[in-house]
């Protein structure tokens, strides 16, 4: 009779059966961001294949502008890029901005996912490398100036986890390099490390921050603020509506992790900005959404 | 006397239940479940292919299981607002039916034709339970039993919150199609 006991269990319970043969398995995590930004940076968020997003940025000038400026608004500055999912773990994309006239290119690859359940993985793990070309004429006619003057590259490794339905955090260790720096105390490498986070405040809203911390070396002198962001996400569909106040005027890393047109938050150099994210999917029988 | 006679009782169970467990449960680990909740503003429609279910011969006891990740949508933006917003499938990761086809004993599983099965349960889905009643076909063919069925369900009774800025372009109701093709369990 004891044998009796296991044999008729498994033989009986229809609903054990079920939970026995529906393995979860691995889950990889999804959405530790709304967006491929967190704010100005990059955010371990790719666009998925054959899905194309348009950004469309505006920063504009100083809150401590006053009314006389409108508080900022009666400037902006713009960036606008197509960004472009290849394949689902590898993105690239254009942009030109105002600032300099500068276009920029990327390319973002996705090396490690986080999941859940057995043998998991801790965390997302994504590479982004870029190249800005600022197109101003030269000022400066005395000196040679090279077409390699204008490039900035960019290497930057994202590192994040998604702790839980609202909560994200990211660590994003960055080298800069500038061919030719804005002044000649810089130098042409900066390391910096950013970090950023989410937190998902309803399914459609979320609150982010971002601060990249700029390692310069002593005798580098320059007194460049480092970037601080706060944002708020709001997504809507096809579109992600990201709002912000930041203390810096670049929306590309060149820019805002050097900093060289970072302004202060202490004595009111805020600029209020927004990313309007618009994604397009071209996956064939896809609709628009 | 007492334990030889325990023991030999004993392998007749064991034979005879081993001998019996190929017939007696059916089941499936790459079930279809489709769902359609088009509009003519938007195209919602999502496939999974790895739904598990049981059907026991016996008396005609049925379940399902669909992992909500496993639903893919032909739109990547759409499947995950699908996941984190709508059915928020890391607090409720699978939908599960667990129910009864109510007229068994007319089907005939030696009869090689469709026959119409009513089946009647309870549905699972976003933490919600809602009993479902619904028609479906059964097919028994070479051994494996084949099923379809199509029901209907409302987002608003498995609670499932639709905002009012894309209210025009989601199906309320929403079309359920399954297909199943049942093998002998036997482990």
């Amino acid at each position: 009779m004891i044998f009796l006991v296991p044999f008729a269990s498994t033989g009986q319970d229809l609903d054990e059966l079920l939970d026995a043969e529906t393995s979860v398995g691995k889950i990889y995590e999804s959405a530790a961001f709304k967006a491929t930004r967190v704010i100005n940076g990059h955010s371990v968020e790719q666009m998925k294949a054959k899905h194309l997003d348009f950004r469309i940025s505006h920063r504009f000038g100083e809150l401590n502008g006053g009314a006389y400026e409108f508080f900022g608004l009666d400037q902006a500055t713009i960036h606008l890029s197509l960004e472009y999912g290849l394949k689902d773990w590898l993105m690239a994309g254009v942009g030109r901005s105002n600032l300099l006239k500068t276009y920029d290119g990327f390319v973002k690859l996705k090396l490690l996912r986080q999941t859940a359940g057995s043998n998991s993985v801790p965390v997302f793990l994504s590479y982004m490398g870029s190249t800005e070309i600022f197109t101003t004429k030269w000022t400066n006619l005395e000196r040679d100036n090279l077409f390699s003057s204008r490039l900035t590259y960019v290497h930057q490794l994202l590192i994040a986890r998604k702790f839980n339905d609202q909560l994200s955090l990211q660590l994003s260790p960055t080298l800069v390099h500038k061919n030719l720096t804005p002044t000649t105390r810089d130098d042409n490498d900066l390391y910096a490390l950013g970090a950023s986070g989410r937190y998902k405040i309803s399914n459609r809203v979320a609150i982010n921050a971002e601060y990249f911390y700029a390692f310069r070396s002593d005798d580098a002198s320059v007194d460049y603020p480092n970037a601080l962001s706060f944002g708020v996400d709001i997504e809507t569909g096809g579109h992600v509506f990201q709002l912000m106040l930041t203390n810096s005027l670049a929306m590309r890393e060149g820019g805002f992790i050097w900093g060289q047109d970072n302004h202060n938050w202490d004595d009111g150099g805020i600029h209020f900005g927004f990313n309007v994210s618009r994604v397009f999917s071209f996956d064939k029988k896809a609709s628009s959404y | 006397m007492c334990v030889t006679k325990k023991l030999v009782l004993s392998i007749f169970v064991i034979l005879f239940t081993t001998g019996l467990f190929g017939q007696e449960i059916y089941f499936t680990k790459t079930g279809t479940v489709i769902f359609d909740s088009s509009t003519p503003l938007e195209t919602i429609h999502a496939e999974n292919n790895q739904v598990t279910s049981f059907l026991k011969t016996t008396n005609g006891e049925l379940n399902f299981a669909a992992l909500m990740k496993s639903f893919k949508f032909k739109n990547a933006l759409m499947e995950e607002h699908f996941n984190e917003n709508f059915i928020e499938s890391s607090k409720y990761p699978k939908a599960v039916f667990k129910g009864q086809i109510l007229n068994w004993s007319a089907i005939d599983l030696s009869k090689e034709e469709a026959q119409e099965a009513n089946v009647e349960g309870e549905l699972t889905l976003h933490g919600v339970t809602k009993k479902i009643s619904t028609k479906a076909v059964l097919y028994p063919q070479n051994g494996k039993i084949a099923g379809t069925c199509d029901f209907v369900v409302s987002a608003e009774d498995f609670e499932i919150k639709i905002p009012a800025l894309v209210r025009d372009k989601i199906a309320k109701e929403v079309k359920v199609a399954v297909n199943v093709n049942y093998e002998p369990y036997n482990r």
